[in-house]
Formats: C-alpha cells, structure tokens, sequence
C-alpha cells in the first residue's frame, strides 16, 4: 500500500490509502474528540465533534475527520476558532439531554460549552447510535434500533429479539456515553416480563 | 406490437401509426393530470366518451386523456383539435352542449372561454393565453397532446428518435459529448451539471453502474416532476436510456413516492410498452446496447430526495444520507458509479440529442441554459406549472404569466427552491431567473417551487413554518441538523409568540451557521436558509416581533387583536352572530364590543364585517382600546340624506 503524506496541524503525517484523518490523526499522536466514533464500527459521521478544516480546492472547509479520506498533500486543521465554536454548539445542543453525561462534561470544559445554553430536554439519548450500531455490525443481532425520524427519532429495544438475546449479552451497555441506553432497555424489559410469564414456553 | 429491431423499424412504425391518423379528424384532449383529476375531469370523461357513444361519433370524434396542461387554476381543461379551441373549468353538464355547437357545428361556446381579465376579451386558443404565450414549453409541451399510456401516442409526436439517433449515429462519447456542451445543469436542486456528472461516472471503475430517475419531489407546493411523470413518462425513459448509452450502464431505476399513484402507474405501463416494442431491454434497436429499468415506490420522505438518502432507501434500509466525500456517481448505489439525475433533467436529454447542444444553450443565461419548469403556486392568479426559458425575470413570470396577485394585494416576497430555499423581495423582482443568480440572492433554483406571498404574510412565520417543515423531514442522524433544527424552531415558534428575545437573532443566526457547516447531508447544510434569507430581506419584520411585540403583517395570532370601532360600528350583528366564542356583545340598535378574554382571534368578524362599515379592525403592538362605557353603546344613527 502506498504511503500517502499530508499535514496535520503543521505535522506531517503518513498514512495508508483508504484511512480517514481521524485513523491518521491517531497515529501521529494527534488526538480528535469524538462521541459517535468506534474502531469496530463503521465510520458513522453522526455526532460532527470531530469537525476539522481540511484545506480543499485551497480553500478551508469544515469536514468530519471520521469519514473525511486522506488524500496526499491534504492540509487539516484540527483547532481553529471556527472549529472550536462549532464544538462548542454541538455541545451545547447534546448538554441539552445529557447535562450529567461524563463525556459531555469533559468536553464541555475544554471548549468552554454551557451546559444550560438551551432549555433541557430530558431524553438522554444523544443519538450517538453506538449501541444500534454494535448490536447490528458487531453482534449480528439487530436488537436496538432507532425508531422515527428528525426530533422525534428515538432508540428501542426490539422486544422479539431482545427477549432472546440481550439478557446474557449486554456488550452495548458500557458504550452508552449517558444512561439513556440503559433506560430504554429496563422499559423494554418491563414491557416485556408480563408476556413472558404468561408464556413460559419457547415459541419456537 | 411486434418488436423493432433497427432504427429503419422505428420509422417504419412511426409512419404506420400517422398514416392510420387523420389530422382533420376531431379530437378532444382532457386534462388528466392529478389537479384537473381532482377538479373532476375523470367524470368529464365519461360524460364524453358516453356523448360519443350516444351520438355514434366514434368515427368522427376521439377522446384523449392526456397529462397535466400547466393552467390547474382553470382545470379541468379541453382542447378540441385541430380548431385547438380552449375550454376551462369543464364540468359534465357542459359536455352536450359542446358536442352540438363546437363539434358539430364548428360554433365556439363562448362561456367557456378564457376572458383575458385586463382586456375582457374573450381568447379561443391556447397559445393566445397570456399565461401559455409567455412560456416556452420544450419539456412541458407535448403533456397536452398525448394520452401518457400509449407508445404510439409518443411515437406519433417523434418519439424515441433521439435514442436510435444517439444508438446509430452517435457514439456513447459523442452522446456524451453533446450533453458536456449544452451545459445542461441538474433540474433537481444543485443545478451541478449533468455531463459532468455523467463523465464521472464513465469513468469510474466498475462493470456495473447505475441510473436513476429522482422523482422524489418533496417541496410543499413543487409537482412538476409528478406531472412530467404521469403526462409523459416516455420522455424521462427516453432520456434515461441515452444516458445509460453514455455512461456505460445497463441497469437503472425510477425512484418515485408512493403519494404519486397516477406517476408510479403511467411509468410502469410505458416501461412495460416500451420493453414489448424493444425500446428498452435486450439489443436495443439492434445496436448491441441492454438496458432495464425498475420502478422503486419511496415511502415518501423528504430527505430521500437528497442523494445519498435516497441510494440508501434503493438498497432496502432507512432513507438516511451517508457522507458524499467520495461523490455517487463514483460510489453510489450499493457502492457503484451511479448516476443520479431529476425526472425534468432527464426529460431535456432527448431534445438535446435531437436538436444539438448550440440549439438548446441558445435560451438561457450565460451559466444557465434552457427551460426551466416552475410551479407557480400561493397568491397567485394562476396557479399552475410554467415553463420558461433560463433568465426570464421574476416580475415576468408572476406577472405577465402569472397574472399577479389576486385580492388587489400587494406583492411581498416569492419563496423559491422549497424549504431549504430562500425568500426572495419586491425589491429583487427584476433578477433573471437562473442557479447562480438565485443562490447570489439567498435562495437557490431547488427543484422549481415558487410560492408567492402577499403583503398579508408573516415573513417570520414563513421561516418558522419552513423549519417545522425541516425538523420534522430531517432524518435525525447528525447532530447540527437535528438538535439544532430543533433549537431554531423553538427560538422562531417563541417569537411569533411575543415571546423572543434580546440575543435570539443571533443565536438563531449561530445555529445556522454550525448547521450549515458541519451538517452531514444538503438537507440540514440548507435548512438554515429560510431563517437566513427572510432575516436578510425583513430583519425589521423579527426586530418588531422581538422588541415591539408587534407583527407587521397581523398574521400572528398571539401578537394581534380585533377591536371594533365604535364610531363605525352600525349594529349589524353579523359578526355578533356568527363569533364561534360568543366573544362580541351588543344588540340591536347597541354597539357591538369584543369581549377580549373570549376572543380566540379567529377572523370571522374581520371578514364578515360589510366592507361599507370596515369596523371592526386587526391591530398588533398597541394595546386594544377599552371597550366605550356601556351608558354610551346606544347607536345614534344620523338621518339618512337624501
């Protein structure tokens, strides 16, 4: 695989075709928030934390890092006074669920981000999509899924296959970066539990 | 039908089907189209085929059900050829009458008639129409003249010519080529230009690519890609195969909502002809060249307009949009070089094809060429879906096609490019109509939505009612878009409240710019638009709403208040009667008040006070005046002089 060299807050970085800046980034040692990102994942683009400036057609352009692929000779920002804002206001908006979330406040800290910007709304869930996305890539088993769309749209368990699979497996807990995850899970269960005890038996 | 092998065969056919035609034979062309079907031109068809029958006209008068017209304000519309006479707002009833003047006397029915509304004039003919003779229909035309379900109908027009033209005579370099030169730019929204799009596409690596026809039209207000779709399908084929031919794709697909029956229904019939024919399939006129096409149904969300949303909705998933830094037409559906094009930029490649590239870059602007279809829809005389060549002004095309604004209303703003598009101002009417000159003035070209409104129009409700619109289509991935939708909606919905405040135009205006930056897709990098655009042209609009409480328009209804004016109020009690609140008191010969706790503002005692009186009064931002003492709410009424 041939080497691709490009730039990264004046560094200069290797990296192999196919990676993304974020993938490039780590390596050198030059570290991106980001919230929605896992190695096993996919790269999903959702959370934009990881908002950099990639310099494109000579002129600066905001991109995520988690998706943007390097290209030989790319100049990349990862702070500037533009970037910085627009984390901020992405947190500032996810604060709006998850005020107590330790991932929020951290990064709340460094960019300066008020945690009571806007009004709360106490959903929890930032959409990161992490659990959707494990259950789905990683375990096969489609047992969380989004449900609706825009404002509206929401995480839940399906209870037909979350019945069968979720009680020994639980791996999508500790990738939950608030405890919306958990929550949801605990109303599938309940809504659950009367079905099951008046069927004891395996349907199959 | 048998298939047909050669060019030669799809002459041989085409002249067999005009020669079984006989120009001076009478035919009726309905409007069939979704608008006119929905002003009842299906019962005005079997009045006529049953007219046909009863008079044993058959031999003598044809139906035909063509697609939309263009003039649904007037629907349902006639046209008796080859007089070409215009008829409008058909019903039933009139069916007779025209059978035994027009048809068989030759005598024109007045009534029906266009009357020119400046000049009183009575008009015949369609192409005398202020509204039809300002246009310049290239892609839209020949909706009128043919019924969608018959191939032969298409063919009789000269159909399919351009796909044998560019299979023998061209090759997919040259078709290309053509295409490159006549800078024809993406009807859908972007306007990117097409043979670019193509070209990439051609080039990319891969046995397997794609195209597809978007006819995802999702702007409020926006049908002109459905009307394309259900009056002339043949053409979006057409055009389809020959960009299939250039680009080196075998494969492709209609992507239409669900909500658009009649499209999803004439489509798959003129698929189904044309593959019997051999106009599409195996061996394409004999030339060597495959091609198939699939109908997809979308379930009709707004964001599977968008590209990428809509390539994933193809594969069978949730119509979400994915990151485009590597463009579709080199990794688009299931990851092939697809390309994505809308129904009309489809429907301008056969007249490309068939007339050249200088013929059709000679209407138009500098940067944008050809026609563009509009739907000219809100407070407008005539409703309806225009097409006009690249350049012609705003003030034209609402006025001298449109036929203004009805009421004796004045003009406020034209919102173009659907929800993600701006408002554009009086002051700007003389802009030529084209992408760059649109984006330049805040709003873009979109799809060819223009929503017209009237001095009587919240500027600030337009962009909270676009941004409920947006919150509510986003698919909800990406966080700008999402969460920051959300936040715009509730700052604007707040502000037509009377609720805004101090700092909200700027933090309205730092939500759009994270959204616009940073959003994933084109739906949440433009839904800032509408705050942006109406915030550029009517900040005194927001500023008075914000400060004063006050909306200029009145429209707001938790910012306005009725009162009656108790020197013009004569006792009526029309309003007294007819206030679903019983919020007005007063009686006989007694000046009626409006009890302002009870009013719930709903405009019925504005609208049915006797213009002559014109007392009772709308006012925002001062406070309603007390009701007069009830000692002096007895009416004195002067001696009528005579």
């Amino acid at each position: 695989m041939s080497q691709i060299l490009l730039k990264i807050d004046g560094k200069e970085v290797g990296a192999r075709e196919g990676m993304t800046i974020l993938e490039a980034a780590e390596r050198a040692g030059i570290s991106i928030p980001t919230l929605c990102h896992h190695e096993k994942l996919e790269p999903y683009g959702a959370c934009r934390i990881c908002t950099v400036e990639a310099e494109i057609d000579s002129r600066p352009k905001l991109v995520a890092a988690c998706l943007y692929p390097v290209e030989p000779n790319l100049v990349v920002r990862t702070r500037s006074e533009k970037i910085d804002k627009t984390r901020k206001m992405i947190l500032q908006l996810l604060l709006a669920h998850a005020p107590d979330a330790p991932a929020l406040q951290d990064l709340a800290k460094e960019y300066g981000a008020d945690k009571d910007r806007f009004e709360k709304e106490a959903s929890f869930c930032i959409h990161c999509g992490l659990c959707v996305r494990y259950c789905a890539e990683v375990k096969k088993k489609n047992a969380v899924g989004f449900v609706d769309r825009g404002t509206r749209r929401e995480i839940g368990f399906i209870p037909e296959i979350s019945s069968k699979e979720c009680w020994n497996c639980k791996e999508c807990f500790p990738l939950c970066p608030t405890s919306a995850l958990q929550a949801a899970y605990v109303l599938t269960e309940a809504l659950m539990t009367p079905a099951i005890s008046f069927k004891p038996e395996k349907e199959e | 039908m048998p298939r047909i092998n050669s060019p030669a065969e799809l002459e041989e056919l085409r002249k067999g089907i005009l020669s079984k035609r006989d120009p001076n034979k009478s035919c009726i062309t309905l409007c069939s189209g979704s608008a006119c079907h929905a002003s009842g031109s299906a019962d005005v068809a079997l009045r006529i085929e049953e007219e046909i029958k009863k008079q044993g006209l058959s031999a003598e008068v044809d139906l035909r059900r063509t697609g939309c017209h263009g003039f649904c304000e007037r629907g349902p519309i006639i046209v008796i050829h080859p007089e070409e006479i215009c008829y409008f707002q058909i019903e039933p009833k009139d069916v007779p009458e025209i059978f035994s003047q027009t048809i068989k006397e030759k005598k024109v029915l007045e009534r029906l008639l266009y009357t020119d509304p400046i000049t009183h004039n009575k008009i015949i003919h369609e192409s005398e129409i202020p509204f039809y003779k300002n246009q310049e229909r290239l892609v839209f035309g020949s909706n009128g003249n043919i019924d969608p379900k018959s191939i032969d109908d298409y063919l009789a027009i000269g159909g399919y010519s351009a796909l044998a033209k560019a299979l023998s005579r061209m090759t997919s370099e040259q078709v290309l080529k053509e295409v490159k030169k006549s800078n024809l730019r993406g009807r859908g929204g972007g306007g990117f230009p097409t043979g670019r799009k193509w070209e990439e596409s051609r080039h990319a690596p891969g046995e397997i690519k794609y195209v597809i026809v978007n006819a995802d039209e999702g702007d409020p207000g926006a049908y002109m890609d459905r009307s394309l779709l259900e009056g002339n399908p043949h053409s979006i084929l057409e055009g389809l195969t020959i960009g299939a031919f250039a680009v080196g794709s075998h494969e492709g697909y209609i992507y239409v909502r669900q909500e658009y029956p009649l499209a999803v229904e004439n489509v798959t019939i003129a698929i189904k002809m044309a593959e019997e024919v051999g106009l599409l399939g195996k061996n394409i006129l004999g030339s060597g060249f495959d091609f198939n096409v699939k109908v997809h149904q979308g379930a009709g969300a707004f964001v599977c307009g968008e590209s990428s949303a809509l390539m994933t909705a193809l594969e069978g998933r949730a119509g979400e949009p994915r990151p485009k830094y590597i463009h579709t037409a080199v990794k688009g559906l299931w990851d092939r070089p697809s390309v994505l094009n809308n129904v009309e930029t489809w429907a301008n490649v056969p007249l490309i094809i068939n007339k050249g590239a200088d013929w059709f870059a000679r209407c138009g602007t500098e940067r944008s060429k050809g026609t563009k279809i509009f739907s000219l829809v809100g407070k407008i005389t005539n409703t309806g879906l225009v097409e006009v060549p690249m350049g012609m002004t705003l003030r034209d095309i609402i006025y001298k096609i449109g036929g203004g604004i009805p009421g004796g209303k004045r003009f406020k703003a034209v919102q173009t490019g659907g929800p993600s598009g701006g408002c554009i101002p009086e002051d700007l009417l003389d802009l030529e109509v084209g992408f760059d000159e649109l984006t330049q003035a805040g709003s873009m070209m979109g799809s060819g939505g223009m929503i017209i409104m009237d001095e009587d129009t919240c500027m600030v409700d337009v962009a909270r009612y676009f941004l409920d619109f947006l919150t509510d289509e986003s698919c909800g991935k990406c966080v700008p878009c999402r969460e920051g939708m959300r936040q715009m909606l509730k700052i604007l919905t707040n502000i037509t409240k009377g609720k805004g405040r101090e700092g909200d135009l700027v933090l309205l205006e730092e939500l759009s710019g994270v959204a616009g930056d940073a959003s994933l897709c084109a739906l949440g990098r433009s839904a800032p638009n509408p705050f942006l655009s109406t915030l550029r042209y009517f900040r005194d609009e927001y500023e008075a709403h914000i400060q004063e409480k006050r909306c200029p328009a009145l429209s707001c209804k938790e910012l306005i208040a009725y009162h009656i004016d108790p020197d013009k109020c004569q006792a009526c009690m029309i309003c007294l009667r007819k206030c679903p609140s019983e919020a007005i008191s007063g009686g006989k010969n007694r000046i009626h008040i409006i009890e302002q706790e009870k009013c719930t503002k709903c405009g019925t005692c504005f609208e049915l006070c006797p213009p002559r009186f014109g007392a009772v009064k709308k006012i925002s931002g001062e406070p309603v005046p007390f009701p007069i003492p009830e000692g002096e709410r007895i009416l004195i009424r002067k001696s009528k002089e005579k």
